[in-house]
């Protein structure tokens, strides 16, 4: 019996459930696996964890991200008491979502999550504390990283959070010991759409997709970002499926190191060849949010240190 | 000690690196602050290349590619355009600021262009002081 444990950082819990929706397969490997640790679905203690012998654990599995104390305790806990850890989904592995407030200080998120926003009345001001008493919560930590900012890691699970397929690939990979799984492809090549992408695309405007009616062709032929050449396929283009255009959450294919930089590449070779300087800048000031459309799922590889401050 | 920075300089290969040659050959002087990448087209240059060499320690990158209607690759030049006008609307967004990124185009002829806009462009990191660090 492999065992596995299985921890969430700071994620939204997604992931969590991602695992619990492999449906039957789930129960196929509970026969082969036996579950050491796992907070959100059994009652298993931090203490439990740390009484473990060191490597005793076969696959550790972390999602969500390091942004407290804790999380960075358990993930060098589970790094010393596994043999193999993994980077489960997107906010281990990259940041995610939740790394998009590497672009503000620790300051102005508390300020904005509990003194100053449309929904929220405090005239008291009253902030959460690490201490109050006897009471203490785990200190948030200055800026959001990675799994692996804080330790080795084994192996990575793409996605938010990883679709079906590919988690029960890597899955049944892992507990074969086995690091490597998954499609090394765009995800451009499973696209429901594909069909409809032409040999050569010309961008005149970018909408965004709430600015144009769809027409059910390819995003990018459209004139909508779509990410679909710069992302891992895998999910089989679920957001495609859905009539929105893929933002990245797979992550990139493994040969290519900065899934935002290719990204951004590729728009340029995809506008208008001999367009006016004039015009280029004025398309271009049009995406509003750079790292919000193309380093969506990786900002906190990109801003490890938070936003930066240059003089003048 | 005044500061001296430590700039990057993507050169094309047919043009702006054939333009340090000649500058070179010219005995025209540019300061030594350039660390000269030669590549085939201005249109290597991947967005990658840039932000890697500011997280290496640059604190400016050139990159110097043949002028409009010039690219020996017919439009790798008009590529490397647009992708330093999205770049430095990145780097704003990351709090570096665009200045320092830098795009010239520099004939195979233009020893002289080539040294005066590296020293222009030197001398304007000397005023932004050192690429920021983060805490
Ligand atoms: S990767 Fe996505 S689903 Fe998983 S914890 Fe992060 S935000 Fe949630
Ligand atoms: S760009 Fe997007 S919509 Fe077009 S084929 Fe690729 S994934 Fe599909
Ligand atoms: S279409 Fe893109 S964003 Fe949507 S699940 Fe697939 S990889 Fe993730
Ligand atoms: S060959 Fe010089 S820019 Fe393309």
């Amino acid at each position: 019996m492999a065992k596995i444990a299985m921890y969430w950082g700071a994620g939204c819990g997604g992931c969590d459930v991602s695992l619990l929706g492999i449906h039957e397969a789930l129960l196929d490997l509970l026969d082969v696996l036996e579950i050491v640790f796992w907070p959100c679905a059994t009652d298993f203690k931090y203490e439990d964890l740390e009484k473990m012998k060191d490597k005793s654990i076969d696959v550790a599995f972390y999602n969500g991200a390091i942004r407290t104390e804790e999380n960075e305790h358990i993930a060098k806990l589970l790094r010393k008491k596994a043999k193999l850890l993994v980077a489960y989904g997107s906010c281990a592995s990259k940041g995610c979502v939740i790394g998009l407030a590497n672009l503000s200080t620790k300051e102005d998120i508390f300020d904005a999550a509990y003194l100053h926003n449309e929904s929220t009345k405090n005239p008291d001001g009253i902030v959460p504390q690490e201490k109050a008493g006897d009471l203490e919560l785990p200190a948030i930590l200055p800026y959001l990283k990675t799994l692996d900012q804080v330790v080795e890691v084994d192996a990575v699970i793409p996605g938010c959070p990883p679709p079906t397929p590919v988690l029960v690939e890597a899955l049944n990979a892992l507990l074969e010991g086995k690091t490597t799984f998954g499609k090394e492809v765009a995800l451009c090549d499973e696209c429901p759409r594909k069909d409809t992408k032409p040999d050569k695309i010309e961008i005149t405007k970018f909408y965004r997709w709430h600015e144009k009616e769809d027409n059910g062709d390819c995003f990018l032929a459209q004139n909508m970002i779509c990410m679909g050449p710069a992302t891992r396929a895998g999910c089989g283009g679920e957001c495609i499926a859905a009539n929105i255009p893929c933002t990245g959450c797979m992550g990139t294919v493994s040969r290519v190191k900065d899934q935002g930089a290719s990204m951004m590449s590729a728009i340029a070779s995809l506008m208008e060849e001999e367009m006016d300087e004039e015009k280029e800048r004025e398309l271009i000031a049009s995406i509003h949010d750079m790292v919000g459309t193309f380093y969506k799922y990786s900002a906190a590889r990109l801003l490890p240190k938070g936003r930066l401050k240059d003089e003048s | 000690m005044s500061f001296e920075p430590k700039i990057v300089a993507f050169l094309c290969n047919w043009c702006a690196y054939a333009g340090a040659d000649m500058a070179g050959t010219s005995r025209i002087k540019y300061p030594a602050n350039v660390v000269p990448i030669r590549v085939m087209c201005s249109g290597r240059v991947d967005p990658e290349f840039v932000l890697d060499a500011f997280e290496k320690g640059a604190d400016g990158v050139f990159i110097g590619g043949c002028h409009p209607g010039d690219c020996h690759y017919v439009s790798g030049n008009y590529r490397t355009r647009k992708r330093v006008i999205m770049m430095k609307k990145l780097l704003q967004e990351m709090g570096i600021n665009p200045a320092r990124l830098r795009l010239e185009w520099v004939s195979a002829t233009e020893g002289k262009k080539f040294a005066t806009v590296i020293e222009e462009f030197v001398n304007e990191i000397k005023e932004l002081g050192p690429s920021p660090e983060g805490e």
